[in-house]
């Protein structure tokens, strides 16, 4: 999600949300009013090149970033950014992410935004330093500045003098807004951009060095665990803790209404504590959950918002053929293989919280608003945990540090989730419910295309008011959730990717936002777009089908996009896409593509796999894909980031979903929430990247999730001559589908 | 008082002899690769070595430890002097969040020590108690073959010299 | 006159030998071909199901390789015999039996070029299935995926592996023919011995065993073994300490797991996932018939008996952590194992390794949310007469298939030593059952541990 300048903000609360006009256009309008051009990305939020650059007396570079490392491998590629055009080697380079008293506010680290946003302002911030370095030196050396070149370190001149880069900066230099436009490097001459460079951050994690939030270890420190309710909306009725405050190790029983937590020397201590606390402890039940084989029933029953995002032409032609479908989502879990972990110490009124939350900004705001504390007085500062994959429970588990240390000022105090809290209560991928009606005319081009999609809220993540954390619904005195928001179009939350990138001369798409919440949700990575995507590239091939078209030829039929042309053609040619092609029996091919968010990276892939008759088993084969990400600074980041997309949406695809009953969600650890192991893993995948040097950078790590969900079906499809539209494509479905 | 032997050290632990190794070689002896991933033998990211064993060490109480040869990926090698499994990870680029990679990779030590050339399928269903929530399997796999010819080749090179 | 009466008795064996090689000879039944397309699809979901119950696929499929296709090896205490290909591939499959070849083995063991089968195949249970089922598991193995995969010879010693033996054996030991109904109980329990008696074979593992191989008559249902697991007990003999319902049975048979007993580890796996394609009357059928067999008892009884057991086992579960000072080993519990002191660095004790290796998900109280496995005082192999199905599992764990939801209990064979190991199961059965201390656990895990079987995978 994009962090908003102020104004827009503002006229967003205010407003409640409603508002159909698209947010992206307001930051132009505004600047447009005050003939002020744009910066290019967040250092139009954040203008001062030295809230970005720092270069010392003895040259040292430090570079400084709002996005975070997620395991996505943005600080090597933010290195490589600043490197290239600082002209230093990358080596050379200290990069400090997402502080909120050391770095640029930028928001969330989500939405793939992160090259978008912050790589394209550290590219043009470094140049513009560069710029700056060559006219110092300019004065200092008295020669003009064409006879001057920056590099590794030095502005060199033509008659050989030179001048190093931490001797020409004194105090203000680099203290002056950045400049519209950069003196940027031809690609052509680019050394490390687009050139192999190994992540700087895994020689350390792969030997044993510190790296996580939770490697740390300050002196002092408790161990503290939380006793989470029973299911949502529990209330703590009866607790006496006198025994366990008793037990070894423990320091105190912190309690705040119905939020419950124990700290302890050691971190067994603590877990022994906190199951004699959870045994103690007496609930009285929160509202019923839905019953869960009539989930979808109950989702459409709800009310909702209905904002009409695509209407063009004169929708509902019929032509030769319609056809018409119905595709579901389950809520789908996160699932980080490390549980959320925080550390938070509170001392001379100041909470200072160390988490591997995506926006660091946000989460201070809302920490302070719990707490009633001013904003100055909270620091957030990331730290890398496992990977989140949207919004996990990172900022429930900093409410929950901060919560536990202002009941012990002066000692940092660690909290680590259990599996069966971050199963429980991590905020899920929404439930998610479209239909898809298509006209084709007599010679199976598409006329006609109406789709409908059913979500709720796709962010329900900590901005300002605490409503969002967790525990802060818990406490004595309660902060209630404020309502949820529809992220606007061309962003999209829940329609995310629901207008299809296809040329049809009459569409409509409606987006139905649902504000009632079942279920706790939020983001999760892809957002509407892994659904979209699975319904809209599912539905592409069942006209396909209609048309008695190849499912390729058919899609290239109807995209205008040459970029997109390119990928389609390229992953179909290194798969050795035949139209027509025979497979023996039970095995199945299948095709799909999209742009993520029509704005960012381009995605298209080709799978074979087998359906084992007897069980509906599916064994994925080979995968091919073909990714377009504008201007590509790290090859090996992009494969790893979409072979990563493809095998986890194949997991989210084949396996999984939330299970709950009345009294709370029943999926609470891997038992219940299988997920794709070794054995079943893809046979293989390889990665093609288009590299378009010199374009945007275009966001990555979440265009493999939807095109992989779908070519799977497509393929499952394929090779047994049945169409699931229900995820996940379990075993079970596909057998019944099949039949004896 | 239990004595552990880790990475070829011995350490004197006074705690509670149930406490599950995981902690002990996390908080105690402030290693940091075996990581919590659930604390029920589930996800392997808590993964080491006992006399050769992969074992979870999440549910594995140091009483049941002593005299017995515990490692972790410490003893593998350092961020200087990668032993030839942490090479190959770093070779192939395996990991994206990095969180599972320790267990992933005393998994493969272990296979690699009782299979020097293990088949794709033998790989698979050895790493199969290791979970991977980013979906780096397949760099997974390709990193313990590299590592699987990389330690034959060691091995043979040894045995020259030894000749 | 000596002469006379050797020849006479010559003559005798000869004639009688040549009786039984006449009686046992069969003929070839000439190969058909009977195209999939021929079969009525109603029969063919029949037999499906029929399949499911007699789980042919378990025998009949290697791991990792297609259904059907054979390959699969059958531990006998006579060597190893493989099950056989029964795809319909008319080269190495019975493509091209017909269907009186195909009933003639299940009903007399008999393959359609006149060989007997060896009685691994239980067709002492099969030959008890209806024609009428026959034809329609004929229509459904008829109509799978032929698989071109030759059979493999049995393992088996000479001269067991004369096939005239086979025949002997049926001689003594195959009793052909439907199973008369018992008018005095319900039509539901009637429907349950059939399938079970038939093609459910539960005998063939839960029966004891003759020194010829054949199941004991008086002694049926009354334990056996499969695959290095013991079967227990289904009759009065069951080590369950609480009699099992029919609805508890069915609730195992169906979901693999029963609250109140455990869950279905071992061969039951894979016979439980097959389960699932039963129909649920079946299913409840063969329930009531397996719950008939350990004897009555009513409900308020088995509910008293339930409560007992498990006040007595959580009495004795401590999952209330104890003082750092080692006071674990000097606690009172009455039965608890002689303690170690933390001092004495050799052996830990079995309560220390329970509560920091097992007591994450097994202890009983507490509120801990996590798929809860089974009451340990209820459970089954802990109050068996013998450990070797509790060794078992401590060893290799529990694992469900691939992207099923089911119980995962890591195998502890690597990372506990046998010492430990032997303390651990002993502090487990002294700590939840009431029934005496297994005597002589280190022999039992030296022998379990021998008898490693591979992990089966079946459709």
């Amino acid at each position: 999600m994009n962090a908003m300048p102020p104004l827009t903000r503002r006229l967003l609360l205010t407003t409640g949300g409603a508002l159909v006009v698209s947010f992206a256009l307001l930051p132009k309008l505004a600047a447009l009013a005050q003939n002020v051009p744009k910066l290019p990305g967040d250092l139009d939020k954040t203008p001062m090149l030295d809230s970005w650059i720092a270069i010392d007396a003895q040259g040292r570079i430090t570079v400084f970033a709002g996005k975070a490392e997620l395991g996505q491998g943005i600080k090597t590629a933010l290195i490589q950014c600043a490197a290239e055009e600082i002209e230093v080697d990358p080596a050379g380079i200290t990069l400090i992410t997402a502080d909120t008293e050391r770095t640029p506010n930028e928001g969330y680290t989500a939405g793939s935004h992160s090259m978008q946003d912050c790589g394209t302002a550290i590219l043009n911030a470094a140049a513009q330093v560069r710029g700056i370095l060559i006219e110092l030196a300019a004065t200092r050396l008295n020669l003009p500045a064409e006879q001057l070149k920056a590099t590794q370190g030095t502005v060199v001149a033509n008659d050989g003098r030179s001048v190093r880069y931490g001797e020409l900066l004194t105090g203000q230099d680099l203290h002056r807004p950045a400049q519209p436009t950069s003196p940027l490097k031809d690609p052509k001459n680019f050394v490390v951009i687009g050139k192999p460079m190994q992540r700087v951050d895994i020689p350390g994690k792969l030997t044993g060095k510190p790296a996580y939030v939770q490697d740390m270890r300050p002196n002092g420190m408790l161990q503290a665990r939380v006793v989470r309710p029973p299911s949502y909306g529990a209330r703590l009725t009866q607790l006496d803790a006198g025994a366990v405050e008793t037990m070894p190790g423990v320091v105190k029983v912190v309690r705040d209404g119905s939020f419950l937590a124990v700290a302890a020397q050691g971190e067994f201590q603590a877990i022994d504590a906190m199951q004699a606390l959870s045994a103690l402890a007496k609930w009285e039940q929160g509202p019923v959950l839905p019953e869960q084989t009539t989930i979808y029933d109950t989702i459409r029953q709800l009310p909702s918002n209905d904002t009409t995002i695509l209407d063009k032409g004169t929708p509902g032609q019929q032509g030769a053929h319609t056809v018409r479908a119905t595709y579901h989502r389950p809520y789908q879990l996160h699932g980080s293989i490390g549980p959320s972990c925080a550390l938070a110490i509170f001392e001379a009124d100041k909470l200072t919280v160390w988490t591997h939350s995506q926006g660091v900004y946000p989460l201070r705001n809302a920490l302070a608003d719990m707490l009633h504390m001013p904003q100055q007085q909270v620091h957030c500062i990331h730290v890398e945990g496992s990977g989140c994959y949207g919004h996990n429970a990172a900022d429930d588990v900093a409410a929950d540090a901060a919560l536990i240390a202002r009941a012990i000022p002066g000692r940092p105090i660690r909290v680590q989730w259990m599996r069966e809290d971050e199963h429980g209560w991590e905020p899920f991928g929404p439930a998610m419910i479209s239909e898809a009606s298509a006209s084709l005319d007599a010679n199976g081009k598409l006329i006609d295309w109406q789709y409908d999609v059913w979500s709720n809220t796709h962010s329900t993540r900590p901005e300002g008011p605490a409503g969002n954390l967790l525990a802060a619904g818990y406490l004595a005195q309660p902060f209630a959730q404020p309502a949820p928001k529809p992220i606007p179009q061309p962003e999209g939350g829940g329609d995310r990717n629901a207008i299809p990138i296809y040329t049809v001369p009459n569409a409509r798409v409606i987006s139905h936002f649902i504000s009632q919440m079942p279920l706790r949700v939020s983001a999760l990575r892809a957002l509407g777009a892994y659904h979209n995507v699975f319904s809209i590239e599912s539905f592409m091939d069942e006209l396909a089908h209609a048309a008695g078209a190849d499912p390729v030829e058919f899609r290239l039929r109807h995209l205008d996009d040459s970029r997109a042309h390119d990928v389609v053609t390229m992953a179909a040619k290194e798969f050795g896409w035949q139209p027509d092609a025979k497979l023996p029996r039970g095995h199945g091919r299948g095709f799909a593509f999209a742009r993520y968010k029509n704005l960012a990276a381009y995605c298209a892939l080709a799978l074979e796999l087998e359906v084992e008759h007897e069980t509906g088993a599916v064994k994925l084969g080979r995968i091919v894909v073909a990714v377009d990400s504008g201007q590509a600074v790290n090859h090996d980041g992009i494969r790893n980031q979409i072979e990563g997309a493809i095998v986890q949406s194949a997991s989210w695809t084949l396996y999984e979903e939330v299970t709950f009953g009345r009294d709370g969600i029943t999926s609470r650890d891997w038992s219940s929430f299988p997920m794709m192991r070794f054995p079943a893993a893809p046979e293989s995948i390889e990665v093609h990247v288009i590299d378009r040097a010199g374009e945007k950078f275009l966001g990555t790590g979440e265009a493999g999730q939807g095109p992989a969900a779908a070519a799977i079906a497509n393929a499952i499809a394929d090779a047994t001559g049945a169409r699931l539209r229900e995820l996940p494509l379990t075993a079970a479905r596909i057998k019944a589908a099949i039949g004896i | 008082m239990t004595v552990l032997n880790v990475n070829g050290q011995q350490h004197r632990i006074d705690v509670d002899p149930r406490t599950p190794l995981l902690y002990v070689l996390r908080n105690e002896l402030k290693l940091n690769a075996a990581k919590f991933g659930c604390g029920l033998g589930q996800c392997g990211a808590c993964t080491v070595l006992v006399d050769h064993e992969p074992v979870f060490s999440c549910i594995l109480p140091i009483s049941v430890l002593e005299g017995r040869y515990i490692r972790t990926v410490e003893g593998l090698g350092s961020e200087g002097r990668p032993g030839p499994v942490q090479s190959a990870f770093i070779e192939e680029q395996a990991a994206q969040c990095g969180y599972c990679i320790p267990g992933m990779m005393m998994r493969a030590q272990g296979l690699l020590e009782h299979n020097a050339s293990p088949s794709d399928a033998q790989i698979r269903d050895a790493m199969a108690p290791n979970l991977c929530r980013c979906g780096t399997q397949m760099r997974i796999l390709r990193a313990v073959r590299r590592a699987a010819k990389a330690m034959m080749a060691d091995a043979g090179t040894m045995q020259e010299t030894a000749k | 006159m000596v002469w006379r009466v050797l020849l006479t008795v010559v003559v005798v064996i000869g004639v009688a030998f040549g009786a039984f090689y006449a009686w046992a000879w069969n003929s070839e039944i000439p190969p058909t071909n009977a195209p999939a397309a021929l079969f009525d699809p109603g029969i063919v979901a029949k037999g499906a199901q029929l399949a499911a119950v007699g789980d042919c696929g378990i025998c009949h499929t290697q791991a990792g390789a297609k259904p059907y296709a054979g390959g699969f090896p059958v531990q006998t205490p006579f060597g190893t015999i493989y099950g056989t290909n029964i795809t319909p591939d008319p080269e190495t499959g019975i493509g091209s039996w017909s269907e009186t070849a195909f009933r003639r083995a299940l009903h007399e063991g008999v393959d359609r070029t006149g060989n007997h089968l060896y009685p691994a195949f239980p067709y002492d249970h099969f030959t008890h299935a209806t024609d009428s089922d026959i034809g329609a598991l004929y229509a459904f193995l008829m109509t799978r995926e032929p698989v071109a995969k030759a059979n493999r010879a049995p393992a088996v010693p000479f001269p067991l592996n004369v096939r005239l033996f086979a025949a002997g054996w049926k001689l003594l030991f195959l009793h052909k023919g439907q199973i008369p109904p018992d008018a005095s109980k319900s039509a539901e329990w009637n429907r349950g011995e059939y399938l079970a008696e038939s093609l459910g074979h539960c005998g063939a593992c839960h029966t004891p065993r003759n020194v010829l191989g054949a199941e004991k008559r008086d002694a049926q249902f009354a334990g056996g073994q499969s695959e290095g697991w013991l079967a227990p007990a289904l009759n009065a003999a069951s080590p369950a300490p609480v009699s099992w319902t029919a609805e508890q049975v069915y609730a195992y048979l169906h979901n693999g797991f029963a609250k109140q007993h455990g869950l279905a580890a071992g061969p039951m796996q894979p016979v439980v996932r097959n389960l699932k394609k039963a129909p649920d009357a079946d299913l409840r059928a063969i329930a009531t018939y397996v719950a008939s067999l350990a004897g009555s008892q009513n409900d308020a009884e088995r509910e008293q008996k339930m409560q007992a057991t498990l006040d007595f086992a959580r009495s004795r579960d401590s999952k209330v952590p104890m003082p750092l000072s080692g006071a674990i080993t000097t606690s009172t519990r009455a039965g608890a194992e002689p303690g170690r002191t933390n001092d004495d660095s050799t052996a830990p004790s079995g309560a220390v390794i329970f509560l920091g290796a097992c007591a994450s998900c097994h202890h009983s109280g507490g509120e801990l949310p996590v798929s809860r496995p089974i009451e340990l005082g209820l459970s089954t192999p802990v109050n068996a007469p013998d450990p070797a199905a509790l060794l078992r599992i401590v060893l290799d764990g529990i694992h469900p298939s691939s992207g099923e939801r089911g119980p995962i209990m890591p195998g502890f064979s690597g990372a506990l030593t046998d010492p430990q190991i032997t303390a651990l199961v002993s502090h487990v059965r002294s700590q939840f059952s009431r029934q005496p201390a297994w005597p002589n656990i280190a022999a039992a895990l030296t022998k379990v541990r021998q008898n490693k079987e591979p992990a089966t995978e079946a459709p």
